[in-house]
C-alpha cells in the first residue's frame, strides 16, 4: 500500500498543533488556566483554521531579508542626514506622538501576544499568536531605530519610554493597551486582533505611513511598508478569531458583541489623536480624517459587519455617533492640544491660511461655522503677542482619559458631559460610549490612573504644574513644549535650510519663553 | 565659509535617547541598547489583570528571584529582532542545504532498518520535548520583567518551535512526506513506557508557577542533560549502527545549543552572583529538577543507549556547568 502524501494544510498542522498532546500526568487546566473565566465556550480547538502557514525556517528567511533591506535604508538615511528631506520641521511632531504614544503599544502588543501565545490551550492559535508576538517586537524595535536619527536632531523624542508611563495625554494610549492586556485572552484577541488590527488598523497605518511618504520621511515610510506584510498576517488572525469564537458556541455571540461594542468605541477615541495628526500636523496632507473614516471604516467596515450578520453580530454600538464625530473630532482634539501646548512634549501651531482653506474645503458643513473663527481669533492674538495657554488642569474622561472638551455632536457649542456613581464616588465621561464602557466594568475602570487626579493627589511631584512637567515628566521646558513658532526645533531647521523667519516670529518666541 | 557653518549646525544635539544616556553616559549607543533598555512599562499601570489580580501587569514578584535591575540580564549575543532573525536565517540556510543534500542523495533509503526504528522511537519524539520548551520559554517571556530577559526568552521559545519542526522534518524525510513516522513517533511518546516519565516531567513543568524556576528546570537542567544524551551520545550510537548521515539533520540543533548556552550561562551567572539568596534559590531548584529529570530519563536512556554510564556522563556535564555558573561550589 502506498501511503498518501500530505497536503500543505495537513503538513503544517503536523509541524505545529500535532506537537501538542493530551495530558495524562498533570492537570491541563493548571497548565492553561485562563481560558474559562470570560464565559467563552470552546468545544473543539481542532476547528481552529490556521490563519497563515509559516514554518520557522521560512519565517527566519523572509524576515531576515526584510530586515536587511530596512536597515540598509536606515543606515543610508543617517549617513545622508535624511531628516533634512522632510517637508518642514512641523512634520516631526507627528513622529514624536508616534514614538511616545504608539511604539510603546507595540511593546505591549508583543507582551500581550506572548501571554496568549503561552496560555491558549489550542496549539494552532498559540503558535499564530507567538508569531505575532515576535512581529510586534520587531515593530517597536524598528520604530526606535527609525526614530533614533531624528532624536539626534529634534526635541521631544528623547525620553519616550519614561514619558509614556507618566505624561497626561500618553495615558490615553497606554490605558488602551493596559485595558486589553489586563482582559482575558479572548477579549484581548477581539480587542487587538479583530477590533484594532482588522477593523481599524488602516486608520492608523495609512495616515502615518502615507503621511511619511507625502512628507519626505524615508525612514518611517520604509519601516511602514516593511511592516505591511506582517500586518497582513495579523489581520488574518483577527478574522480567524472572530469566526472561530462565533462558530464554537452560540453563547459566545453576545459576549463577543459586547467586546466589539467596547473596543470599537475605545478604538475611535484612541484614533482621535490620529485624526488631528492627519488634518493638522502633516504639512503635506494625505486626505482628511473624515475621508479616511469614510473609506476605511464606513465602506470597508460596513461590508465586514454585513458579513458577520449571519452570526448574529450587528454594527458596534454608538456607530451613529461616529458618523457625526468625523466632522468635528480632529478640530476639537487639535484645539485641546493647542490650549495645553505648554504641557505637551511636542509643538502645536495655528494652521496657515492655506491650511485653513484646505480644512474649509474638506469640512464644508462644520469648519467655517465652528472652527475657522476660533483659529482666526487665535492668530489675531498670536500676532498681538498674546499666544494663550490654558493654565488650569482639565478634567479627564475616566474611560478614554482625554480631557473633557469634546462637544455634543448635535450641538458643537456644548461640552459633552456624562457621569456615573460607583461605590460612593462620581466618575466623569466625555461621551455615552465612554460612560457605557465604564458602566459595564466599573470595578475595572474605577482603577484608572488618571494623570490629572494623580497630580492633585501629589503623586507626580510638584507642587506646581511646572515642577511636574519638568521633574516628573522630564519635559525639557522651553525646548520640547510650547508653540512651534520660535521653538529650538524651528530655529535649527531654519539654520540647516538657510532660511530666516521674519522678526514677528522672533517676538513670538520671546513671548513663549516667558510663559515657559 | 558657508559650508563650514552648515556642517557646524548639522551637529547632533544629542547622542542617544535620554534613558540610554542616564544608564551609559552621553555617548553614541548601540542598536541593541536603544532597542532593549527600558522598553517595558515600569509604573502607573491602569488596571490589574483580571486573570491575576494579585499582580500588576508587569510585576517583579512573579518570581522569587530578586534583581536590583532586571536589565543586568543582557544578552552577550546582543540579539534584538533584526540581529536575531539574520543569525537564524544563516543557520537555517545551512540546515536547508543539509536537508536537501540528504534528500537528493536518497540517504534515508540507505539507513539500516534498526537506525530508522531508533529514530522513530527516540529522536523524533523529542519534538514534543521541544514543544514543551517552547511553552516554558514563552511562559518566561510573558511573565518576566524587563525587555532584556523577556526578548531573549522569546527568541529561545521561537527557536524551540524551530527545533521541533526540524525534528519533525526528519520524520517526514523518513516516511516520504506521509506523516506516518510522526504518527508512529507520537505513539511512542504517548505509549512507550520508556518515555512516560519524561512525558510526565514535561507536563508537570508547564504547571509550575515561578517563571524563573521554569526557566531553570527547562533551559538549564533538562536541556543540558537532553542535549548531551540526544545530540552527542545518541549521535555516536547512531553512527555505530550505520546511521552517521543523521548528523547532517541534527547539525542545526548542535549549532543552536552553542549559541543559546552562551546567553544562558551569562544570564544565570549574573543572577547567581547578584546575591546569596538568589544563589540558594537557584541551587534549590536545580537540586529538585535535577533529581526529577535524572529519574525521568533513566528508563529512556536505558532503552536508547547501551552505555550504562550514559546518564552519569550527562549529569557530570551538568555538574560542571553548575560550577562554572556559580550555582554550586
Ligand atoms: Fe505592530
Ligand atoms: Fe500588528
Ligand atoms: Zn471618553
Amino acid at each position: 500500500m502506498v501511503a498518501k502524501k500530505l497536503n500543505l494544510k495537513d503538513k503544517y498542522s503536523l509541524l505545529t498543533r500535532d506537537l501538542d498532546w493530551d495530558y495524562d500526568y498533570a492537570d491541563r487546566k493548571e497548565a492553561f488556566p485562563y481560558e474559562d473565566f470570560e464565559g467563552i465556550k470552546i468545544t473543539d480547538w481542532s476547528k481552529w483554521e490556521d490563519p497563515f502557514r509559516l514554518t520557522m525556517d521560512s519565517y527566519w528567511k523572509y524576515q531576515a531579508e526584510k530586515e536587511k533591506k530596512l536597515y540598509a535604508i536606515f543606515d543610508a538615511f543617517a549617513q545622508n542626514n535624511g531628516h533634512l528631506n522632510v517637508t518642514d520641521a512641523r512634520y516631526v511632531n507627528a513622529l514624536k506622538i508616534f514614538l511616545t504614544g504608539v511604539s510603546p503599544l507595540e511593546y505591549q502588543a508583543y507582551q500581550g501576544y506572548a501571554h496568549v501565545g503561552r496560555q491558549f490551550s489550542g496549539a494552532g492559535a498559540r503558535i499564530a499568536c507567538q508569531l505575532q508576538s515576535i512581529d510586534e517586537l520587531r515593530h517597536v524595535q524598528t520604530q526606535i531605530h527609525a526614530m533614533s536619527h531624528y532624536n539626534k536632531f529634534f526635541d521631544g523624542l528623547q525620553d519616550w519610554t519614561h514619558m509614556h508611563d507618566r505624561v497626561w495625554y500618553l495615558s490615553v494610549t497606554k490605558s488602551f493597551f493596559d485595558d486589553a492586556r489586563s482582559a482575558g485572552p479572548f477579549e484581548f484577541l477581539i480587542a487587538i486582533s479583530f477590533s484594532f488590527e482588522y477593523v481599524l488598523t488602516n486608520l492608523l497605518f495609512v495616515p502615518f505611513m502615507s503621511g511619511a511618504a507625502h512628507n519626505g520621511d524615508m525612514a518611517t515610510c520604509t519601516f511602514g511598508f516593511s511592516a505591511q506584510s506582517d500586518e497582513a498576517r495579523h489581520m488574518t488572525l483577527g478574522l480567524e478569531i472572530i469566526k472561530f469564537l462565533l462558530e464554537q458556541h452560540e453563547d459566545n455571540v453576545p459576549i463577543v458583541q459586547k467586546w466589539i461594542d467596547k473596543w470599537f468605541w475605545r478604538g475611535t477615541r484612541l484614533l482621535s489623536i490620529v485624526a488631528m495628526m492627519m488634518d493638522y500636523m502633516l504639512p503635506n496632507k494625505v486626505m482628511s480624517w473624515k475621508e479616511a473614516w469614510e473609506v476605511y471604516f464606513e465602506d470597508a467596515g460596513g461590508a465586514l459587519f454585513k458579513d458577520l450578520a449571519r452570526y448574529g453580530i450587528r454594527m458596534p454600538k454608538f456607530v451613529e455617533t461616529t458618523a457625526k464625530e468625523k466632522e468635528h473630532i480632529s478640530h476639537q482634539t487639535w484645539w485641546i492640544f493647542y490650549n495645553y501646548g505648554h504641557a505637551a512634549a511636542f509643538h502645536t501651531w495655528i494652521p496657515s491660511e492655506e491650511e485653513l482653506d484646505w480644512l474649509s474645503e474638506k469640512y464644508p458643513d462644520t469648519f467655517d461655522k465652528y472652527y475657522r473663527p476660533r483659529w482666526e481669533l487665535a492668530r489675531e492674538m498670536e500676532e498681538r503677542g498674546e499666544r494663550f495657554y490654558t493654565q488650569e488642569l482639565p478634567q479627564l474622561c475616566t474611560t478614554c482619559q482625554i480631557p473633557m472638551a469634546f462637544t455634543e455632536m448635535d450641538d458643537p457649542t456644548m461640552i459633552s458631559y456624562r457621569a456615573s456613581d460607583y461605590e460612593g464616588e462620581k466618575y466623569h465621561f466625555c461621551s455615552d460610549g465612554c460612560k457605557h464602557i465604564f458602566d459595564q466594568e466599573p470595578e475595572k475602570f474605577s482603577q484608572s490612573w488618571l494623570p490629572v487626579n494623580q497630580i492633585y493627589q501629589g503623586n507626580c511631584g510638584g507642587p506646581g504644574v511646572e515642577d511636574v512637567l519638568r521633574d516628573y515628566y522630564k519635559i525639557n521646558l522651553g525646548h520640547d513644549n510650547m508653540d512651534f513658532n520660535g521653538s529650538p526645533d524651528e530655529q535649527r531647521w531654519n539654520a540647516w535650510k538657510g532660511t530666516e523667519k521674519d522678526a514677528k516670529n522672533k517676538d513670538a518666541k520671546d513671548k513663549d519663553k516667558d510663559v515657559a | 565659509m558657508a559650508l563650514e557653518i552648515k556642517t557646524a549646525t548639522l551637529q547632533p544635539i544629542r547622542n542617544t535617547f535620554a534613558n540610554i544616556e542616564r544608564r551609559f553616559g552621553d555617548k553614541p549607543a548601540s542598536r541593541y541598547q536603544e532597542a532593549t533598555y527600558d522598553l517595558q512599562a515600569e509604573t502607573n499601570y491602569h488596571y490589574r489583570p483580571l486573570w491575576q489580580p494579585q499582580h500588576e501587569l508587569n510585576d517583579k514578584s512573579r518570581t522569587q528571584i530578586v534583581m536590583a535591575d532586571w536589565y543586568d540580564l543582557k544578552d552577550p549575543r546582543q540579539f534584538y529582532y533584526g540581529t536575531y532573525v539574520q543569525q537564524r536565517a544563516r543557520h537555517q540556510e545551512a540546515a536547508e542545504t543539509n536537508y536537501s543534500f540528504f534528500e537528493k542523495r536518497g540517504l534515508a533509503e540507505h539507513l539500516p532498518e534498526a537506525v530508522r526504528a531508533h529514530l522513530i522511537s527516540y529522536l523524533i519524539p523529542l519534538r514534543h520535548v521541544e514543544h514543551t520548551a517552547n511553552l516554558n520559554n514563552m511562559y518566561g517571556c510573558s511573565f518576566s520583567y524587563g525587555a532584556a530577559i523577556s526578548q531573549a526568552l522569546l527568541y529561545n521559545g521561537i527557536d524551540r518551535l524551530g527545533n521541533a519542526q526540524y525534528l519533525s522534518k526528519i520524520g517526514l524525510i523518513l516516511d516520504g512526506n506521509t506523516g506516518d513516522s510522526l504518527a508512529a513517533a507520537k505513539q511512542e511518546w504517548m505509549q512507550n513506557p520508556a518515555w512516560q516519565a519524561m512525558r510526565a516531567l514535561c507536563e508537570q513543568m508547564t504547571t509550575v508557577e515561578d517563571w524563573f524556576e521554569v526557566f531553570v528546570a527547562q533551559d538549564l537542567v533538562v536541556d543540558t542533560l537532553v542535549f548531551n544524551l540526544f545530540y552527542e551520545q545518541l549521535d555516536q550510537k547512531l553512527a555505530s549502527m550505520g546511521g552517521r548521515d543523521v548528523a547532517l539533520l541534527t547539525e542545526f540543533m548542535q549549532v543552536w545549543t552553542k549559541d543559546s548556552s552562551r546567553w544562558l550561562d551569562s544570564v544565570l551567572k549574573t543572577v547567581a552572583s547578584e546575591s546569596e539568596d538568589n544563589r540558594v534559590l537557584l541551587a534549590g531548584w536545580v537540586k529538585h529538577w535535577r533529581e526529577k529529570t535524572l529519574h525521568a530519563l533513566h528508563p529512556l536512556v536505558t532503552a536508547m543507549l547501551d552505555d550504562s554510564e550514559a546518564l552519569s556522563i550527562a549529569d557530570g556535564l551538568l555538574e560542571e556547568r553548575l560550577k562554572k555558573i556559580g550555582i554550586i561550589q
